[in-house]
């Protein structure tokens, strides 16, 4: 007669380790310095949590159309709501409004697909984005073709003219930089030193100092009665000084093609440039998307350094509103809001490449 | 025999528009004569417009006087002083703030990266927070940040903020005691020397005794007591030398002791937690890259936690951590070029933007700025080099 074993049913796990008691116990209570360093945690979110919540929520005015409908003691969110077009479109003529919005309507339709996996011919999408887009984009905001009134550029600001910087930058340093970046590893050693000498200058100086030469220096170079305007000056400062940076991470991508590629393309009796083209830079600039996004975020950032030469950037208008004498005592607000717009772009943009980081990474590291 | 040779060696030369070396040269010659020719166009432009504009070239300008007060400097300087000691003044402002900014940095990006990595749910959290918010916002906003919203907005010098009467925080800056040294305090400095060289001594022979017998002496304790107790055992041998001199509010300002400037203040503050945002993402990689075998095997030995992470986890993790973190004190340097906006006097401030406006010498001023910030970065680099390479993987 077999007597088969069965075995009684597990116990629960201890009430102390499992739901919220337990999560509570391993993730902040584990050990006394936890402990303590959970409690200094909660005392600081106490004392500094509920005044701001207070500030910029609970007692913040947020309608009105003037500083006198801030009668609160908290923030008075009424200054942004107020002067929002002049931190978009900055003194840009208002009948005109529509050509920028169609330009932001524009990008969106390039920008969103990039986020959405499997979306159809998104990558053709992109190369238009870096390649069709900016003249569309040109000739919308100086206008003077096509009927378009022509705008000059120093009624270009805010938010518009921190995006036409950023994104001139990047658009003109890529190709610059590509070709920085193949001068670096050429066999030649003239082009090397030079593509060398030039890279190192520009990375080890700060931008400042790239932007006071292309405005103090670069008149000086011209020839007589040539003349460009401050912000043509401004971005070819900002293309070299990012056409460096740019070199090094895609030469970083050069590096990490395997020697096999290029002693392949070769025996096929490719020449240079096409072995380049066709094998090589493909590959390489796909390895460092996410370096080239984020030399984007950097350079997005460094955009506001263009307001200490004279220009209207998101930062300036913000800055000039709350100086104005209609508006006392907005700096925070308007700091705040200005802040606000960066963190968006520049936190949206670090995650894509993150994500584009770990879709590319085909290692078997963890 | 040899015609076939020959023939062969003749065949595989190309033709001289196919030859490799042929072209090499070609592109290189174009190449040299083209950047000459564009360097030459360019330096007859520059001559003509400053022909046209009046501007004499040179570095005569350096001994004019500048004619302009500056809000802090390191050494004395007065509105009589030449252009060139304004060059000294700005170079030593930049030097410091970059100096002081990089220790700052440094010590909140390791806190955060490892804060981050904690298995504190709260405290990992409330790191994240710090780093995914203050990294996407530009440099310059922050500053304009502490420097209106925060440092501005503090009460004026007659309400200020007091620490124990000698500490005082206001929108005039921060008032601080200043050491006033007396004679004899000559000895505390030759004392604190004489800890430093003990304790280096100490440990190189303490390292050895270990190589030697195995045994373990207490290094860390030892260099501390040395380093501090000799100086602090001079102070009263030489009967307490040093006094404080105390800030005391006087009219509308205070006298006495040293005022660290709001603009300084708000820079650095900027700066240390704008770059330690970025060295806390270092550290925390550099300590992921440490594969999880390393401490399990650590433990396995019979290590503890301490010095597991001491002896096995973070010299590992440091050779990831230090060329990234070296970008990142040359970004620190270059960013505190910023200072500009707020109206801190670095180097950008007084020269690029003062005396070159006065001046107008474009040309001269721009090389030397430039210069100096090439300069310091290839400092920069070397030292963290020489660093990294003593932590580098000696493989055997």
């Amino acid at each position: 007669m077999a007597r088969t074993h069965t075995p009684l049913p597990d116990l629960p796990p201890p009430a102390s380790t499992i739901g919220m008691v337990g999560w509570v116990r391993t993730n902040l209570l584990s050990t006394p310095l936890n402990v303590v360093l959970t409690l200094a945690a909660i005392y600081l979110l106490y004392i500094s949590m509920p005044p701001l919540i207070g500030w910029a929520i609970l007692d913040a005015d947020f309608h009105g159309s003037s500083k006198d409908a801030c009668t609160s003691s908290g923030a008075c969110w009424v200054f942004i709501k107020a002067r929002l077009d002049f931190f978009i479109y900055g003194f840009y003529p208002t009948s005109e409004y529509w050509r920028v919005n169609i330009l932001y309507v524009l990008l969106a339709i390039i920008i969103v697909p990039q986020f959405i996996s499997n979306f159809p011919r998104k990558s053709w999408i992109g190369i238009a984005g870096l390649t069709i887009f900016p003249v569309i984009a040109y000739i919308l905001l100086a206008g003077g073709v096509f009927g378009l009134t022509s705008v000059e550029t120093n009624k270009w600001g805010g938010l518009t003219l921190t995006l036409v910087i950023s994104f001139v930058g990047i658009v003109a340093a890529l190709p610059i930089g590509v070709l920085l970046a193949l001068g670096r590893r050429s066999d030649m050693p003239v082009i090397r030193t030079m593509c060398v000498i030039f890279i190192e200058i520009w990375r080890g100086v700060p931008l400042i100092s790239v932007l006071f030469m292309a405005s103090v220096m670069l008149p000086l170079f011209l020839p007589e009665g040539v003349n460009f305007n401050k912000l043509l000056r401004a971005l070819i400062g900002i293309v070299m000084f990012q056409s460096a940076y740019m070199a090094e991470v895609i030469r970083g991508g050069l590096q990490a093609i395997p020697k096999g590629q290029y002693e392949a393309a070769d025996a096929m009796g490719l020449s240079y440039w096409k072995s380049m083209s066709l094998i090589i830079l493909p590959q390489a600039l796909k390895l460092v998307i996410p370096g080239i996004v984020n030399t984007f975020i950097a350079l997005f950032k460094d955009t506001t350094l263009v307001l200490i030469i004279g220009l209207l950037d998101l930062l300036r208008t913000v800055q000039a509103a709350y100086e104005s004498p209609e508006w006392p005592d907005v700096a925070a607000e308007g700091l705040i809001f200005a802040a606000f717009v960066f963190w968006i772009f520049c936190f949206s943009m670090s995650r894509y490449s993150q994500d584009l980081e770990k879709k590319l990474d085909t290692s078997h590291k963890n | 025999m040899a015609d076939a040779q020959r023939h062969r060696s003749s065949a595989a030369r190309p033709s001289l528009w196919n030859d490799p070396k042929a072209r090499s040269i070609v592109f290189q010659t174009i190449a040299i004569v083209g950047v000459l020719l564009f360097f030459y166009y360019i330096f007859q432009n520059t001559l003509a417009n400053m022909e046209q504009r009046g501007i004499t070239t040179g570095f005569g300008f350096l001994n004019n006087e500048a004619g302009f007060g500056i809000l802090m400097s390191l050494i004395p300087y007065d509105e009589s002083n030449t252009y060139g000691r304004t060059f000294i003044v700005g170079l030593l402002n930049t030097v410091l703030v970059s100096f002081v900014g990089i220790i700052f940095a440094t010590i909140l990006g390791f806190i955060m990266g490892v804060a981050r990595l904690s298995r504190n749910w709260l405290i990992a959290k409330l790191a994240a927070v710090y780093v995914d918010s203050l990294r996407n916002i530009p440099l310059l906003l922050q500053m304009f940040f502490w420097y209106i919203v925060v440092l501005q907005t503090l009460p004026g010098a007659r309400q200020s903020y007091n620490f124990l009467d000698s500490f005082y925080l206001s929108n005039r800056g921060l008032n601080v005691p200043s050491p006033v040294f007396e004679a004899g305090s000559i000895g505390i400095l030759i004392a604190l020397v004489a800890g430093i060289i003990g304790a280096f001594v100490f440990h190189r022979w303490a390292h050895k005794q270990q190589d030697v017998s195995g045994k373990q002496y207490p290094v860390f304790l030892v260099s501390l007591g040395l380093i501090i107790g000799l100086p602090l055992i001079a102070y009263f041998v030489t009967g307490m030398p040093i006094s404080w001199d105390v800030p005391v509010l006087g009219g509308f300002n205070f006298q006495g002791g040293i005022t660290i400037i709001p603009e300084f203040m708000a820079l650095l503050w900027a700066l240390a937690t704008y770059t330690g945002t970025f060295i806390a993402e270092i550290v925390r990689s550099g300590i992921q890259a440490v594969s999880h075998g390393q401490s399990e095997a650590a433990h396995a030995l019979g290590l503890h936690n301490s010095p597991t992470l001491r002896l096995v986890v973070i010299p590992q993790a440091l050779r990831v951590i230090i060329p990234p973190l070296t970008s990142q004190y040359l970004n620190l340097v270059k960013n505190s070029s910023l200072a500009t906006a707020i109206g801190y006097p670095d180097l950008v401030g007084v020269f690029m933007g003062t005396s070159l406006n006065q001046t107008g010498q474009a040309i001269e001023i721009v090389a030397m700025t430039m210069a100096v910030y090439l300069a310091l970065s290839l400092i920069i680099s070397f030292l963290m080099n020489i660093y990294n390479a003593r932590k580098a993987l000696t493989e055997r």
